[in-house]
């Protein structure tokens, strides 16, 4: 499932890497400890965060996952979405929880 | 040009600025674009990505300013975090999953867990810490390449310098 599709399913709020909307999504991580997703998080995982700084662009880069959702109402910093935008690296944004947006992707894919 | 075994084909070289957030991960971004472009097997790959990013981010977060490097040929990928810094008064304690110094408004940005080093010794076939209090850090990590042709460098031959 791409990207998009996946957004559109959780009704999530696309703000910065729309070039990268085409990305397939085969399966998701959670987490919040950088070091933690960079080991474990998998190429096309959907990664599920609270984290919104500038960081998360380049984890997501260098762990291939196909986009990164910012939960819980947190806001996505300036540069975050600069950085995503210059990547290709989708970030949305939603109120719902992570324990949330986990649960429906999965329910999902 | 004369090759010996086990030399680099490539090297890169990258300044790292403590505590430039900015910038931070884009050094090594650009030595694992690089690392596709020669065509490494993917899991090299993505074990240099993890001992890349890990040392890169501790010369930014706990170093005043170093050097990240990647020595690439067809045996193996050298990693090197060269730091001034404070250095590491107790290289075992570092070493251990969940032992950080990092300070909150660190932690608060998703670092400080502790799993740095001990991600970089996991996704690396030899990693050693050369490091001076007050003075700075060495990390060295080396990926073996499985398959890559046999490492024999001729006894006596010297190390090519690659900075
Ligand atoms: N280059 C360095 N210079 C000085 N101290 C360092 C350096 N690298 C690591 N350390 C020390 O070793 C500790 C453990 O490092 P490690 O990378 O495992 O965890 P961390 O950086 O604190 O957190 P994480 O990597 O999970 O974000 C650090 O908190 C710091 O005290
Ligand atoms: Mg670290």
């Amino acid at each position: 499932m791409k990207v998009s599709e996946v957004a559109k399913a959780l009704g999530l709020d696309v703000v910065a890497g729309v070039a990268g909307l085409d990305r397939e999504v085969t399966g998701g991580y959670s987490g919040d400890l950088l070091s933690d997703v960079m080991a474990r998080a998998k190429p096309k995982d959907l990664w599920i965060t609270i984290q919104g700084h500038q960081n998360i662009v380049a984890v997501a880069v260098l762990t291939e996952v196909a986009g990164v959702v910012v939960s819980g109402s947190v806001e996505p910093e300036r540069d975050t979405l600069e950085r995503a935008d210059r990547e290709g690296i989708p970030v949305m944004r939603t109120p719902l929880s992570v324990f949330e947006v986990a649960g429906r992707l999965h329910k999902l894919l | 040009m004369t090759s010996v075994p086990g030399a680099p084909v490539l090297t890169m070289s990258f300044d790292i600025e403590g505590r430039n957030f900015k910038a931070s991960g884009e050094a090594s971004g650009r030595i694992k674009r690089t690392l596709e472009q020669v065509g490494l097997d993917w899991n090299v790959v993505r074990r240099a990505a993890v001992v890349l990013y890990e040392a890169e981010m501790n010369i930014v977060i706990h170093a005043h300013r170093g050097v990240l490097r990647a020595e690439i040929s067809p045996q193996k990928v050298v990693i090197v975090a060269d730091d001034e810094g404070p250095g590491i008064p107790d290289v075992s304690l570092a070493m251990k999953r969940g032992f950080s110094t990092a300070p909150a408004e660190i932690r608060e940005m998703g670092f400080g867990a502790g799993l740095g080093l001990p991600n970089i010794e996991k996704h690396s076939d030899q990693m050693s810490i050369e490091t001076e209090v007050g003075r700075g850090t060495k990390v060295v990590a080396v990926i073996m390449v499985p398959g890559g042709a046999p490492d024999v460098t001729p006894p006596g031959a010297t190390q090519a310098d690659a900075t």
